[in-house]
């Protein structure tokens, strides 16, 4: 099992009071909730935990792109991996990832991958993603056509890594005289990719096949979901012909070991309340602006949302008990995953060891008990 | 009087077209809601002309051909319309979304055309007065935000809409996505180009238009250049709605008046 240690970078000073009488925590959320004293802090205090997964003997160690929200600190998440690759040595530095559809020229995120690859001398792992519904809202791109741009900007950075520049680039949306990467990635034919996703089917279709067999993500989804999007991965991969290895089926959920399942709970539960409820609060408008998905997407989910009702804010139980977060002592946690194992031989293991307002010295502890306990047990 | 619904194919693309009433042609481009239902305003002028009401290419019963992807590309493709059903002398009112189509076609073909009415159109922008957002708004937010009278958004939110409605709305809602989600409802070279509008044209806009900022309409009027403006009050973004009679006499005296 290959072991990344993530983090979203959350604000955690955020006034959760303050921030519920605005529509959301993204996009709209005032700024003026941010504060830079404590903002920068907060920086110190995430990099610290990221770094300190390399001592614990995780493989990876990953960071992602979110934009205007104080759900992740990340707009820039290339700007950390920077950061990242001069306090490592050995870890590969997973960016879970860059959002394609959102820039104007897809070279530059092909550049800045390639500078990481050298920079690092070839710990890059390349996440690629279309980002979520509300950062077309933040950016102005167009959710309309997320998915040409996302296709045709993957299809263009794969050719910059692979191809001798200089060369013309032809598209719809991307057009570009001149193709002529300085630096060329370090790793040869380029950067491991790998696709988080909430699980469309078009994006399973897409990653499992047998050009690309991309290393496929599933994030923040109940149990039960997670292993349908990783077998429906499973059967695509069939249907084209081949067997998915442990390596292209990945999982990324929030966790917490603690002695026992109640001190896990204690220490934790609100935790991930917080990211549940307050840091990952957006509108139906807001994550699925229209075109976003495809049309038959779209009413799916409508469809899944009305048949929920209202929920009400997600309690750390029912997070839980859906298997959406592992949270409880080292055995609980291990069989969580190991009936994961079981039901879909997923071979990436995504860990948000740090997750809401989780503290400093909780986060420390959980990675700790995490590698003592869990780690050594999900050794192949 | 009973609309009749028929459909033209012009290259190819089915365009679901309303049509009542005799005399000189009318034709109403529809704005980001499409054509839910016949209206008392297209009522009031069918008594006087013919009033040809097109859902545009990717709205509601119309095709919607991934070969227009633009406001600039479907004002072509009306421009094809028009000539092919035969068109001619034609009043033309645009609203919202419509009245940015309108503008565009304007610009580039004006020849069967004699007037024009914008009812709250979008196309331009001032810097500065952002629209609002109704990408952004819940469906009760971004229905209520489109009145100034509340009773019309009551009456509507009164009724579930049926499943068929809702695959409509859905539909609609993408296509206006692709049309105007950025820039946000504009086309930066629509502007300098208003002066090629050499119609006489009316500017209708309500007083309490949450959408399309009343101060728009001051630089519609600067920018055509035989146009004249009348700001309603107590009114919306769908003044043709909201004020359905006084509205279609504003149209009925302006065409008579200065465009006959």
């Amino acid at each position: 099992m290959k072991l990344v240690s993530f983090h979203l970078m959350p604000y955690r000073p955020l006034d959760l009071a303050a921030a519920a009488k605005h529509r959301s925590a993204w996009v709209v959320l005032p700024n003026n909730l941010y504060d830079p004293v404590k903002g920068a802090e907060e920086y110190e205090s995430h990099i610290d935990a990221l770094v300190y997964a390399e001592a614990l003997g995780f493989d990876a160690i990953g960071v992602n792109e979110h934009h205007q929200t104080a759900y992740g600190l990340m707009p820039a998440p290339n700007l950390i991996a920077g950061a990242l690759i001069q306090r490592t040595k050995r870890v590969q530095i997973a960016i879970l990832g860059r959002a394609l559809p959102l820039v104007n020229n897809p070279v530059y995120i092909a550049e800045e991958f390639a500078m990481l690859d050298n920079l690092s001398k070839g710990r890059i792992i390349a996440g690629f993603v279309r980002g979520i519904g509300s950062e077309y809202h933040a950016s102005g791109a167009n959710p309309y056509f997320s998915h040409q741009r996302f296709h045709e900007a993957h299809d263009l950075i794969i050719r910059a890594w692979t191809e001798p520049g200089p060369f013309a680039f032809d598209g719809d949306h991307f057009n570009l005289r001149y193709v002529n990467l300085w630096p060329r990635p370090y790793q040869a034919p380029h950067p491991p990719v790998w696709i988080p996703s909430q699980g469309s089917s078009e994006t399973v279709a897409w990653a499992s096949h047998p050009d690309r067999k991309y290393p496929f993500l599933v994030t923040f989804s109940s149990a039960d979901l997670v292993a349908r999007y990783h077998n429906t991965y499973r059967d695509k991969a069939r249907e084209y012909g081949y067997e998915a290895a442990p390596g292209q089926l990945g999982w990324a959920c929030p966790i917490y070991v603690a002695e026992t399942d109640e001190r896990a709970r204690a220490e934790a539960g609100r935790a991930v309340e917080t990211l549940f409820n307050d840091f990952l609060r957006q509108t139906f408008e807001m994550l699925m602006p229209p075109g976003y998905t495809s049309m038959a997407s779209m009413k799916n989910f409508i469809a899944n949302r009305r048949a929920l009702g209202n929920v009400g804010r997600l309690t750390a139980e029912a997070l839980i008990d859906s298997g959406t977060a592992l949270i409880g002592s080292p055995k609980t946690v291990l069989a969580g995953i190991e009936k994961m194992r079981d039901r879909t031989g997923f071979g990436i293991l995504v860990a948000l060891l740090q997750f809401g307002i989780l503290s400093d010295a909780l986060t420390r502890r959980n990675m700790e008990t995490f590698a003592a306990e869990i780690m050594p047990k999900l050794r192949d | 009087m009973s609309a009749e619904t028929t459909s033209l194919n012009i290259r190819g693309v089915t365009v679901k077209l309303h049509r009542c009433g005799r005399g000189p042609a009318l034709l109403f481009l529809h704005g980001a809601g499409g054509v839910p239902q016949w209206l008392p305003f297209f009522d009031a002028l069918a008594e006087h002309y013919e009033v040809l009401v097109p859902e545009h290419p990717g709205f509601g019963g119309s095709d919607d051909p991934p070969w227009i992807t633009s406001i600039p590309d479907l004002a072509m493709f009306y421009l094809d319309l028009v000539e092919e059903a035969g068109l001619d002398g034609i009043h033309l009112i645009g609203n919202s979304l419509g009245g940015w189509l309108a503008a565009e076609i304007l610009v580039r073909d004006r020849a069967r055309f004699r007037s024009l009415v914008q009812l709250a159109p979008a196309g331009i922008r001032v810097k500065g007065v952002p629209c609002g957002d109704n990408f952004i708004w819940g469906p009760e937010e971004a229905l209520r935000n489109l009145y100034h009278d509340q009773g019309f958004a009551d009456r509507i939110l009164a009724t579930a809409p049926t499943e068929a409605q809702l695959d409509v709305m859905l539909r609609n809602r993408f296509t206006v996505a692709k049309f105007g989600w950025q820039p946000r409802w504009f086309d930066p070279d629509l502007e300098k180009w208003l002066h090629r509008i050499k119609l006489p044209a009316l500017v209708v806009w309500g007083e309490d238009d949450k959408i399309m900022p009343p101060a728009f309409a001051a630089l519609w009027r600067e920018r055509l250049p035989d146009a004249r403006l009348v700001m309603v009050e107590a009114c919306g973004h769908l003044p043709h709605v909201e004020h359905a009679a006084l509205v279609a006499g504003h149209v009925r005296d302006f065409i008579e008046g200065v465009a006959r």
